[in-house]
């Protein structure tokens, strides 16, 4: 309570839009210092350092659409995370939810086209239903189980909370860790494919499951489509529509929400599923789209980097698309940097989480003015 | 040489000058007033004398000496003590416990309560000090907050608008502790914005209007009149009143009893009114009496649950106890809420979404909001309801407390209610905005609706309503006609002491400050 050393925060009134869209441009070039820094630390050129991060991996079409095949799970995870975060319900369980996703689009996919599947028989090619059962609906299936089982993931964390009042980020983030265990049990268990040298692996799935590829020759696939589309969609869902109304003011004013009539728990629920049900989706394009069969390694951390985009993407759509490929290029050229310039794996996470320092430290100076105590003493 | 000294006081926030060279002198053992409407720079001032706030400019002479407050601990080693509008004080912990916590480290927790009981005595504030704080009245806990300050033994004490949370009774008793407190040679700093607390206690005012002391004046040599030309420029018009046949009942509530839903709020006990269109209906109260409870159950924003009696509460002869605010929206009974920034208006959004809490037109068929029709309403309310604000899409946290208010009530009756309900119409409001708001609410009533306001504003009450109901711990009087009551009988109908049932027993433990 003395002056003390601490500085204080006075707040500044109406911060300039133009700033606040400033701030993760500043958060990005001082992150950029802060690894130049790093690298010269750890004995490397740091012009080199730099543009293995930030140039190579938009080198060329192949490395380039590496970016966006990693950017797509993270856009997609983001999208339904601002929906949380902007109705105040702090899911940080996306990883988990995207993991579940993952198991059940891949559940679906196994039985789709195994040989002892109720339909894989049918999908071969003999049987009345055939053409129902064909291609055109494999893959929508396996999508939709995706969707189906990040939202069933997600609805945990919202009955607990409902009924309960659990603390979400507690009941989310365990969930996580249920989700991984739960994928090792099946790997290494009843999913395991019997002709994988014992590998913790399932077969790989039946081509007609698969997520086709966009363009010849990379893995990128139609997926990234679906993230460009859900963009505006999710830009129409959070600002021009009635039901996003709802949960913007009950994220923001919880009290007028109530005054208005709009439930509280609907936005619950509704932020949740959707959510939940976006991850779900995430994870389902990840297993039919490059890896075409589960492993304990599906998901390399991309619900938990997604918070990240969301933040940095100012909780924005568009920002969001931008956020996702910025995140993308980082965990990209995190692997140029074990490869090509011999440094630790972990310098991404690293370079993730001063991303995120750096843009609340930048938020909080565009919205408030520091007071130094020994500014006083040098004043007249 | 004066106590307190200010000159040239400047202090900048971003767009606005909260105090712009404010001179203002303040004498040993003098009751000095600083009267001003909302957002006059009063508050800005008292922060800057309490040493939380710095100036840009300007000195602050104490005793004579140029003096630097950097914080408010070095204010109250000067003797500078504050009692705050908003308590800040802790529920869970005896009234001991809250007065030892604001002490310097040294002393035993029994020697405060020894300390508190005398000072108590002799300054007439009596309250016991093992007693926890949420078993107190609001005038009591003021007393709390006032003896804290005065356990500092301060050369000065500031009370920022002390008598908002009083009964007439309590405001008398807290005016002559103050003139005993004043005799003693403390010097005291009363900063309000009703004109007869200052005519009736203060040796001298200063006037401040847009951050500048447009006068200092001895208040007893005024009328009111002149003091209201000094604080907004003019006097506000007189409201007119026509006369209104009532018609049928629009809303009412029989029996209605409700259990705590925090363990320190007041619950209601047997409630019962009825509010016939064509008139205006008083609920006067200090709050915390259960004028929130009954407020929610109206609104709808507190449901009767299945096992509850939902026919209690009723609008035009339908049971509505188990409906939303939405559903009791579309039936014709709309509200407005005491608080403006956070229920009633969403502080970050602007103007033309903040219409979209309560009003439909901005809502498309399928679900999507219509952008130029929000924004179309939101300019009519803004014309219509004379709200100084930037444009329809200016933030509402943006427009000042009496603009916001206007607007909200605006949006409120431009909906052309068959009900409403209003808390606190002109709570903190600037004389011209509260003119405005209640003119518009005298016109509602002329158009045939039905209003029912909650206040702790006597004279507004009586300037406004046909009839009157006092609340007090939980529980609420018969009606009477205005002509039939007096201010001095509402204000002891304000304890819980009025003639009918079953009040004997409550008058012991009586709402508020009441000696």
């Amino acid at each position: 309570m003395r002056a003390g050393f601490l500085p204080r925060f006075e707040p500044r009134g109406q911060p300039s839009l133009a700033l606040s869209i400033a701030s993760p441009v500043i958060a990005l070039l001082l992150t950029a210092l802060l690894a130049a820094v790093l690298f010269v630390a750890l004995g490397k050129d740091p012009w080199r350092g730099l543009s293995v991060f930030f140039i190579e991996p938009l080198s060329g079409w192949r490395p380039a659409s590496e970016v966006l095949l990693k950017a797509t799970p993270l856009v997609l995870c983001a999208l339904g995370l601002s929906l949380c975060y902007r109705s105040n319900i702090w899911n940080v369980g996306a990883e988990g939810q995207f993991l579940l996703g993952a198991i059940a689009a891949g559940g679906m996919a196994l039985w789709l086209g195994g040989p002892q599947g109720a339909l894989g028989g049918l999908a071969a090619g003999d049987g009345p239903l055939a053409a129902l059962a064909g291609r055109p609906l494999q893959l929508p299936l396996v999508l939709l189980a995706g969707v189906a089982g990040g939202a069933a993931w997600a609805a945990i964390t919202a009955l607990l909370r409902d009924r309960c009042n659990a603390n979400e980020i507690l009941v989310s983030l365990m969930l996580v860790y249920v989700a991984q265990q739960l994928l090792s049990y099946l790997v290494f268990g009843p999913w395991k494919d019997p002709k994988g040298f014992n590998f913790p692996q399932t077969p790989t799935f039946d081509p007609s499951t698969w997520l086709p590829p966009l363009m010849a020759g990379t893995r990128l696939h139609w997926g990234f489509v679906l993230a460009l589309i859900a963009v505006p969609l999710f830009w129409f869902a959070l600002f021009r529509s009635w039901r996003g109304f709802q949960l913007d003011v009950s994220g923001q004013a919880p009290a007028a929400a109530r005054y208005a009539g709009f439930s509280a728990r609907r936005a619950l629920w509704t932020a949740l599923l959707v959510s939940g049900g976006m991850a779900g989706l995430a994870g389902a394009m990840e297993v039919a789209g490059p890896l075409r069969q589960l492993t304990p390694h599906v998901s390399t951390g991309y619900g938990f980097t997604a918070i990240i985009v969301a933040f940095v993407g100012r909780l924005h759509p568009v920002g969001i698309l931008l956020a996702g490929i910025l995140l993308s290029m980082m965990l990209i050229g995190g692997e140029y940097a074990q490869s090509r310039l011999g440094l630790p794996g972990a310098l991404t996470g690293v370079f993730q989480g001063s991303m995120l320092f750096m843009l609340l430290a930048c938020d909080t100076l565009v919205r408030s003015r520091v007071r130094w105590p020994w500014a006083r003493r040098l004043a007249p | 040489m004066p106590r307190l000294q200010l000159e040239g006081i400047t202090r900048h926030y971003p767009g606005v000058k909260a105090n712009d060279g404010i001179d203002l002198t303040v004498a040993a053992g003098e009751i000095h007033a600083v009267l001003g409407e909302n957002g006059a720079g009063k508050s800005t001032l008292m922060k800057i004398i309490h040493g939380s706030v710095r100036p840009d400019a300007g000195t602050v002479r104490w005793n004579g000496e140029a003096v630097q407050l950097a914080s408010p601990a070095m204010a109250q080693a000067l003797g500078i003590s504050m009692v705050y509008q908003h308590f800040s004080l802790f529920e869970t912990l005896s009234v001991a416990e809250n007065v030892w916590l604001g002490l310097p480290r040294g002393e035993s927790l029994a020697s405060v309560a020894r300390r508190i009981e005398a000072m108590g005595a002799s300054y007439d504030l009596a309250v016991d000090p093992r007693r926890p704080l949420h078993a107190l009245s609001v005038g009591e806990r003021q007393r709390v907050e006032i003896i804290r300050a005065l356990l500092g033994a301060p050369k000065l004490l500031i009370l920022d608008e002390p008598t908002s949370v009083l009964a007439p009774q309590a405001i008398e008793g807290l005016f002559a502790t103050l003139r005993r407190l004043a005799s003693e040679g403390c010097s005291i700093l009363y900063v309000s914005h009703k004109l007869d607390e200052i005519r009736a206690l203060c040796d001298r005012c200063t006037v401040l209007r847009g951050g500048r002391v447009t006068g200092e004046v001895v208040p007893a040599r005024e009328t009111p009149g002149s003091l209201s030309r000094l604080m907004i420029g003019t006097e506000p018009p007189p409201l007119t009143r026509i006369a209104v046949q009532p018609g049928p009942v629009a809303l009412s509530v029989h029996a209605l009893s409700l259990p705590d839903e925090t363990v320190h709020g007041t619950a209601l006990d047997q409630v019962s009114l009825a509010l016939r269109t064509g008139e205006i209906l008083g609920i006067a109260g200090v709050s915390g009496n259960g004028q929130q409870a009954l407020l929610a159950c109206l609104s709808g924003e507190r449901v009767i649950g299945p096992g509850g009696d939902r026919a209690a509460v009723r609008l035009f002869g339908n049971p509505v106890g188990g409906l939303g605010p939405r559903e009791r929206r579309a039936l014709g009974l709309h509200f407005v809420p005491e608080e403006r920034l956070g229920r009633g208006a969403v502080p970050a959004l602007g103007l033309d979404r903040n219409t979209l809490l309560t009003r439909t037109e901005g809502i498309g068929r399928v679900g999507q909001l219509k952008p130029r029709a929000m924004h179309a309403l939101a300019a009519r309310l803004i014309e219509r309801f004379d709200v100084r604000a930037g444009g329809p899409g200016s933030a509402a946290s943006s427009l000042s407390g009496g603009n916001l208010q206007k607007f909200i009530v605006g949006r409120e009756i431009d909906a052309e209610p068959k009900v409403l309900v209003v808390a606190q119409p002109t709570w903190g409001v600037d004389v011209g905005a509260a003119a405005v708001i209640r003119a518009e609410l005298l016109a509602l009533r002329a158009r045939g609706a039905a209003v029912l306001v909650v206040s702790e504003d006597l004279d507004e009450l009586f300037l406004l309503c046909d009839r009157l109901q006092v609340i007090a711990r939980g529980r609420l009087s018969p009606a009477r006609p205005i002509s039939e009551t007096s201010p001095a009988q509402v204000g002891e109908w304000m304890s819980g002491l009025w003639p009918g049932a079953g009040n004997e027993g409550a008058a012991v433990a009586t709402a508020d400050g009441t000696r």
